[in-house]
């Protein structure tokens, strides 16, 4: 059984408050969460003052960035000096865990609050305020247990919706009352430690209910279709052709992910650049040749140098101006590739990257 | 007949201490093979990032063999340990994506399997041979 905390009002009201209080009482240094802005837009935020909690939107339906990214640029340099309370979505903790696993940041200082996740919209919903007016919606569908609709793709194939490695998870999914009683669940002692004080309910239970199971069934049912609907298996050279046809190579799938971090990326390397020789070479053999080249490349190349931490976030799709589903593939891909080693990335920060790592005797069957 | 003139085009990826120093074994014992491989001389297999065979391929190579000290016998300890996961994992890309990846191997080929070396060479141009060209030689829109 597990320990969890219940609070008389509404669940964002209930956040807000103990992390207001907990920044007023100096138990926490700084608030890290999605903030609405005076001019309405809603971005991740480092709060201190706990007047200015009241803008903090912890639960808002929308990911701006991956918080895993903007967190490992926070401690790129070194941890905070703690603590600092986060409020993040289940696969931003993972794609944090997955930088820190390679040295991009650190998780020291953190006091890590998530949920159960119902998903986001996608970044265009919010563009144009769209979100605003499907909140009812959402909450209704949240409340049900249902997936919620016209969330981002990924999303709703997710099935990492119960956090890893958080030390507070809030029951979002499934929970009736949501905005009635705020359920905190205190899977450390930390978790623990936060709360006093607040007041609230002290009782004993699973987060894992036969509802939440039942939840995870669907997911696993969207991702099915999802995969389906992708038809990678048979798709071949003329079909990725075919993809990533209208890629105008903005780059901005590599910006948005959490994974890709580094600074100089390969793949804008001078080295890549043909030479007038390699084109004349090219065009040799094949009459014609896009221009520029390497479209093709750059994917795959991306494929196999994320692929195996992918956290599924669906930031990737939701940048991309000519609408190519690339989470799905990337989602799809990152499976096959995490299964070799059964791996699932962000769920132990102590485990290796499978890359970094080997066992003596395996994969016997890949030499010949 | 075309079918017999065709000669695949394989680009190989040999370790310094061990693959090179084999294919170099085999040529100065003059073993007879197959002249389907263009050698690249790797210090070690790690060193060769799966990207870099996703470049050959793209540019037309019809197989690419990967070859390095058996297990165990890396001149550097561990390196084609981790290069065989790394070559485990662009597998399962190609094969997810339905790539082609019989065009692909891996093979570990000591600095004395000189004869070795000519098997694996003489094999894998059969086994490419039967699979005809790579026809990414022929996209134009990369
Ligand atoms: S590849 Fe796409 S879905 Fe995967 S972690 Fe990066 S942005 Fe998220
Ligand atoms: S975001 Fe879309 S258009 Fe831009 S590089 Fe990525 S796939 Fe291509």
């Amino acid at each position: 059984m597990a320990k969890f905390l219940e609070l008389d009002k509404g669940t964002e009201a209930g956040i807000r408050e103990l992390l207001g209080q907990s920044l007023r009482n100096g138990q926490v240094k700084a608030v890290f969460a999605l903030r609405r802005t005076t001019n309405g837009a809603v971005n991740y935020s480092l709060i201190t003052d706990p007047q200015m909690m009241e803008e903090a939107v912890p639960l808002f339906p929308s990911m701006p960035s991956n918080a895993g990214q903007l967190l490992s640029r926070l401690t790129l340099k070194g941890p905070v000096e703690g603590p600092v309370a986060v409020v993040v979505r289940p696969c931003e903790l993972r794609a944090l865990v997955e930088l820190v696993k390679r040295e991009q940041g650190s998780l020291e200082g953190f006091l890590f609050i998530s949920f159960t996740c119902p998903g986001v919209y996608p970044l265009k919903a919010s563009a144009n305020g769209e979100i605003e007016g499907k909140q009812t919606q959402y909450w209704e569908a949240v409340k049900s247990g249902k997936v919620v609709p016209e969330i981002r793709p990924t999303c709703r194939a997710c099935e990492h919706f119960i956090p890893y490695n958080a030390d507070i998870t809030i029951s979002l999914v499934g929970n009736k009352d949501v905005d009635k009683r705020c359920i905190l669940f205190l899977n450390t002692a930390k978790g623990a430690e936060l709360v006093k004080g607040v007041g609230g309910k002290l009782s004993e239970g699973e987060l894992e209910t036969a509802e939440l199971h039942a939840h995870r069934e669907e997911r696993l049912a969207e991702k099915k279709s999802l995969y389906d609907q992708g038809q990678l298996s048979g798709l071949g050279m003329d079909g990725l052709i075919e993809i990533f046809s209208r890629c105008i190579g903005c780059r901005g799938c590599r910006s948005a992910c959490p994974i890709c971090y580094c600074n100089l990326c390969t793949f804008d390397s001078f080295d890549y650049e043909y030479e007038p020789s390699t084109y004349e070479e090219e065009l040799k053999k094949r009459g014609g040749v896009r221009i520029p080249p390497n479209t093709i490349f750059y994917h795959l190349g991306r494929l196999t140098h994320v692929g195996i931490s992918c956290v599924g976030c669906g930031s990737c799709t939701d940048v991309c101006p000519v609408d190519i589903p690339l989470s799905a593939i990337f989602l799809q891909v990152g499976e096959a590739v995490q299964k070799i080693f059964d791996y699932i990335p962000g769920k132990d920060v102590e485990e290796d990257v499978p890359l970094a790592t080997f066992e003596e005797v395996e994969l016997t069957e890949i030499e010949e | 007949m075309a079918d017999k003139e065709y000669n695949p085009k394989i680009v190989g990826f040999l370790c310094n201490w061990c693959s090179y120093a084999g294919a170099d074994l085999a040529g100065s014992s003059k073993l007879k093979m197959p002249p389907a491989i263009s050698s690249i001389r790797v210090m070690c297999s790690s060193r060769v990032d799966p990207v870099l065979i996703v470049t050959a391929f793209l540019r037309g190579a019809d197989g690419v063999l990967v070859a390095g000290c058996h297990p165990g016998d890396c001149h550097y300890e561990k390196g084609n340990y981790y290069a065989r996961r790394r070559f485990a994992l662009l597998r399962k890309v190609m094969e997810t994506l339905d790539l082609e990846p019989e065009r692909f191997r891996l093979s570990w080929i000591s600095a004395s399997e000189g004869p070795r070396f000519k098997e694996v060479v003489t094999e894998f141009t059969e086994h490419i041979k039967g699979l005809g060209p790579n026809p990414v030689k022929e996209k134009t829109s990369l």
